[in-house]
């Protein structure tokens, strides 16, 4: 493999099912059962999970779902904010450990 | 630039747009560019040069049969006060040599009088720009038929167009209305810097005279086309959001949403062979391809009329110059409205080609919004 990732892996994803078709149809109905108008709409999800994907810096995720968050009519305002989103909670999550890190300092410290 | 032979009134309102420094525009049109996409004969051939593993009239040919004549449309022209980065009209400004004449208005209202068809549906261009376009509407109504205005919003406010929106409430046309987008950027980045702020005054305008609320006899629907290579969202499904946010930020409504897919002609067609997104847009409507939009498509119950009175099965045709293919013993030159008659249109095959993938996408897309 002289890469590790490749776009073509993205129209590829189904072809996962090969060699574990019964888990394969069990992934993909629930995957598409989730994505569906629901209590959220279809574009809500869309753009949460554009924001999961940046967190998880999948490039998969991110092509995928930058292309449905427009079909689904989100705009590049909007879905900054959801990148946004990602962005705080990734940075909130940090820094709201520097409160373990005080209690450390503040027990070892004089 | 403008033909000698031009009627007056028509010379006039060109004469203002070409003054209009108002109305926001994002492009100029293919023809004015002198592109050679602005010829039909060069976007069939560019779309059939696409490498597809895909037949259109193999897939759909034996289900896409006509059924009853349901909508009369009208294109008047190409003018229009706006010219759009996704037209599949070519239309602007600078259009006014593919203009309706007097002779073909009256041959269409002819034929209009005659025809079974419950609605008329008016085009263009900006079929208000039209110097006939109230004569039309008007002649449509009093033969007892619902008429719909395809009017691009900003039109409405050009002075020479004061007192239109009221007009047009007191005769129960029905306006439905291009609107890219409920926000501004996406709308602004199809139309042109400013034109959602035009927009969204043109729909105060409406909501004004009684528009948008409820009232089956001032219906206004909002068109929605994608801003970009990708397909329209679900219709239901945004409908809310949109209804919600125009409220909201700005204290409008409107009746219903429709959502159609971009076709791959004409200014959109250039606008992907530009960007690069031709292959993998053409390839994403043939990969969405959906046999259950087919039955709702507006090919088979509507009746395009080109602005010379030559006949088509849709709007898109039209542009493509792919006329109407009518049965061996229809009347020889019974392609033309003139020589209209519904019984021979209804023996028709309908006219396709690769483009005819772009109503058949996703939710599916027509005049009427998605199909399935």
């Amino acid at each position: 493999m002289d890469t590790y990732y490749k776009s073509q892996h993205l129209a590829d994803f189904p072809k996962i099912s090969e060699s574990s078709p019964e888990l394969g149809k069990k992934f993909f109905d629930y995957y598409g059962a989730v994505f569906a108008d629901g209590a959220l709409t279809a574009r809500e999800k869309s753009l949460i999970a554009l924001a999961v994907a940046h967190a998880v810096q999948c490039p998969y995720c991110i092509d995928a779902y930058t292309q449905d968050c427009q079909q689904k009519g989100a705009d590049l305002e909007q879905m900054t904010e959801a990148v946004h989103v990602s962005v705080a909670i990734r940075g909130g999550s940090s820094l709201v450990h520097g409160l373990q890190m005080r209690e450390h300092a503040k027990k070892l410290g004089m | 630039m403008r033909p000698a032979t031009l009627p007056i009134r028509l010379e006039e309102i060109a004469g203002d747009l070409a003054q209009d420094r108002a109305t926001p525009r994002a492009t100029q049109s293919l023809q004015r560019r002198a592109a050679p996409l602005a010829a039909p004969a060069a976007q069939l051939r560019l779309l059939k040069a696409v490498p597809l593993d895909a037949d259109f009239d193999a897939l759909a040919g034996a289900t896409l049969k006509p059924a009853a004549l349901e909508i009369f449309q009208v294109n008047l022209g190409k003018l229009c006060n706006m010219t759009c980065r996704h037209c599949h009209v070519d239309a602007g400004p600078d259009r006014t040599d593919a203009m309706m004449d007097d002779a073909t208005v009256e041959e269409v209202l002819a034929a209009i009088r005659r025809s079974g068809a419950r609605t008329v549906d008016v085009t263009g261009g900006a079929p208000e720009l039209h110097p006939r376009f109230r004569d039309l509407v008007q002649a449509a109504i009093d033969a007892g038929k619902h008429v719909m205005d395809r009017c691009n919003l900003t039109v409405l406010l050009l002075p020479r167009n004061a007192g239109l929106v009221d007009w047009l409430a007191e005769r129960n046309v029905e306006i439905v209305a291009s609107l890219p987008h409920y926000r501004r950027p996406n709308t602004d980045a199809q139309r042109g810097d400013g034109a959602f702020e035009r927009s969204v005054r043109a729909l105060r305008v409406l909501n004004a005279a009684g528009y948008g609320k409820g009232d089956p006899h001032r219906r206004l629907t909002l068109v929605s086309n994608p801003a970009g290579a990708f397909l329209g969202a679900t219709q239901a499904s945004v409908e809310r959001e949109w209804r919600e946010g125009l409220m909201r930020d700005f204290g409008v409504s409107f009746d219903r949403l429709f959502v159609l897919n971009n076709m791959p002609i004409a200014r959109f067609l250039d606008w992907l062979q530009q960007s690069g997104n031709l292959e993998s847009y053409l390839q994403r409507l043939v990969n969405a391809y959906n046999p259950a939009a087919l039955d709702g498509l507006m090919c088979r119950n509507t009746l395009s009329v080109g602005w010379d009175g030559r006949l088509y099965d849709c709007d898109f045709n039209q542009m493509l110059d792919l006329e109407i293919d009518l049965p061996p013993n229809g009347r020889a030159g019974g392609a033309h409205v003139r020589d209209f008659d519904e019984a021979a249109w209804q023996r028709r095959r309908i006219v396709t080609a690769r483009h005819c993938f772009g109503c058949t996408a996703g939710a599916g897309s027509s005049c009427g919004g998605q199909t399935a």
